[in-house]
């Protein structure tokens, strides 16, 4: 470099000039998979995939991401396989240490806002996971709660997250909410219209589709129904390629 | 004289690619303007030579990114009657240099009026694909019988190749060679080795998730090839929900509604051409 060069006070580097290297580590994974909720007049339906993979490898065909937390709430949580466990160890230490204190397990609506809060906490280095929290609310109507990495939430009839969400959605928009069918009646207020039989029907469609095109959703599909009288896992058979 | 809109290349009937919008593409690139998603074949295709001659594999799923756009494509194309090739990577590319390599292969059989040898075709391939650095990607597997015997190669996208008696491509190659790795012999039957490539590609479909759909696979030897399509179809769909989805009429609201006629349009008639125009000769 030349003697003659002026001092430079400024910190920004010259134009062209290459600043000092900089090491970078990437602490999240995306270990793809499909998770999906829908709330009826007096159940719930929970359900996900048990594939995990990262890139082009499959490193699990069997790994759940549904978590019963209490005898009927539900959480299923897809995107970064270490987060998810992180998240589901520490709710379930929330859950003992708040049933020991007021002596009765959490409700729904509680556990929605702790979940909230858990994952706002981390706004700024987030857990990297894509939560549906799902049970059944004070009225014994099915309930399901969508959230984003960073805590916002909101209560909805029926919410898809992961990989499959852009192949299931279109049909959940559709056959729950009753979207674009100008002649049929629209759902009610806080749950969707189709019985459990048939709400069942179309979820195992939705996972059956997306397995077909989705590269990331595919092994087993887990399906828990909710009720007043708890939570029913059921295991199905999809495509391995 | 030549016309002077046309590009020069055109003009002097060259032929090749079209590179007139590289510039302005670049000038779009650096201003955020996401280059278009292409078709790619993530893919396992395999090849083993045994006693008598070849056997080409490959699975047939072509996906554009996490979505799978075809769930049962070929990948393994025709060059000559004793020339097979498996095409790995964008699929425009694995198709467009094998059909030119197929009719440039044909024309040279028509000239010399001798059948045509696998080296010749693997020559053709690898000055094409070293030609363009690498920019056509194409990693393929090509496998033929002539009068040399049978003989199998891969051809690398920048244009390198390899003689081999088992070889294994695309992002299942790991997968399927780790079967061959286990279990491949020299001189096996012709049973044998479609068994020995069908698991390969098996281990492919199941294990990389860029694989998936059934196996395809193709039998070269002295009196010529047979293609065995889809022999095995292991991921069929396994559930559909009864009675479908149905929706009645006026499910879409019609807001309004005209009505014209045929009749009453106007007809061109002059520009109805008579059928002699159409006679060649």
């Amino acid at each position: 470099m030349s003697c003659t060069e002026p001092l430079r006070l400024s910190a920004a580097p010259k134009a062209g000039v290459r600043g000092p290297h900089e090491r970078r580590f990437n602490p999240y994974d995306h270990n793809g998979g499909t998770v999906l909720a829908v709330a009826g007049t007096n159940f719930a339906i929970v359900a996900g995939d048990t594939r995990m993979s990262s890139g082009f490898n499959i490193l699990s065909r069997n790994q759940s991401k549904l978590l019963q937390l209490t005898a009927t709430t539900v959480l299923a949580t897809g995107g970064f396989r270490g987060d998810v466990s992180t998240l589901q160890k520490l709710l379930k230490a929330k859950l003992v240490e708040y049933e020991h204190k007021h002596g009765e397990p959490m409700k729904v609506h509680a556990i929605a806002q702790m979940l909230a809060n858990t994952l706002y906490g981390r706004r700024f280095f987030p857990y990297y996971t894509w939560n549906i929290l799902s049970g059944m609310d004070e009225n014994g109507v099915g309930c399901v709660y969508s959230y984003d990495p960073v805590g916002n939430y909101e209560r909805v009839r029926v919410n898809v997250t992961g990989s499959g969400e852009p192949l299931i959605q279109p049909l959940l928009d559709n056959q729950f909410e009753r979207q674009h069918q100008q002649l049929a009646s629209k759902p009610p207020p806080l749950s969707v219209g189709q019985d459990l039989a048939e709400a069942t029907a179309i979820v195992k469609d939705a996972f059956y589709s997306a397995g077909e095109r989705d590269i990331y959703t595919g092994d087993t599909m887990e399906v828990c129904v909710i009720t007043k009288d708890g939570v029913k896992l059921e295991s199905f058979e999809l495509n391995v390629d | 004289m030549l016309p002077s809109s046309a590009p020069l290349h055109e003009a002097l009937g060259l032929g090749g690619f079209n590179f007139d919008n590289t510039r302005r593409n670049q000038v779009l690139g650096a201003q955020g303007v996401a280059a278009p998603r292409v078709k790619k074949t993530g893919t396992t295709i395999v090849g083993v030579v045994y006693k008598d001659g070849v056997v080409l594999g490959a699975d047939t799923r072509a996906t554009e990114g996490e979505t799978v756009c075809d769930k049962n494509c070929e990948k393994i194309h025709y060059i000559a009657d004793n020339i097979w090739c498996c095409g790995a990577g964008t699929s425009a590319d694995t198709e467009a240099t094998t059909q030119l390599v197929s009719s440039q292969i044909e024309l040279h059989r028509l000239a010399t009026g001798k059948a045509p040898r696998t080296i010749t075709a693997l020559t053709m391939l690898k000055r094409k694909l070293f030609q363009y650095q690498g920019n056509i990607s194409a990693a393929l597997v090509l496998g033929g019988f002539d009068c040399n015997g049978p003989s199998l190669y891969t051809v690398y996208p920048h244009g390198s190749t390899d003689s081999l008696p088992y070889v294994t491509m695309g992002s299942g190659s790991l997968a399927a060679m780790a079967v061959f790795e286990a279990e491949y012999k020299d001189a096996m039957s012709v049973e044998e080795a479609k068994a020995l490539v069908q698991a390969a590609i098996m281990s492919g479909i199941n294990n990389d998730l860029g694989s998936g759909g059934s196996v395809d696979m193709l039998v070269i030897n002295k009196d010529g090839n047979t293609v065995l399509r889809n022999v095995v179809r292991p991921n069929e769909r396994k559930f559909r929900k009864a009675g479908g989805y149905s929706f009645p009429k006026g499910t879409a609201k019609v807001l309004t509604q005209t009505f014209t006629p045929l009749s009453s349009l106007p007809i061109d008639v002059t520009t109805t051409r008579s059928p002699a125009a159409m006679e060649v000769g």
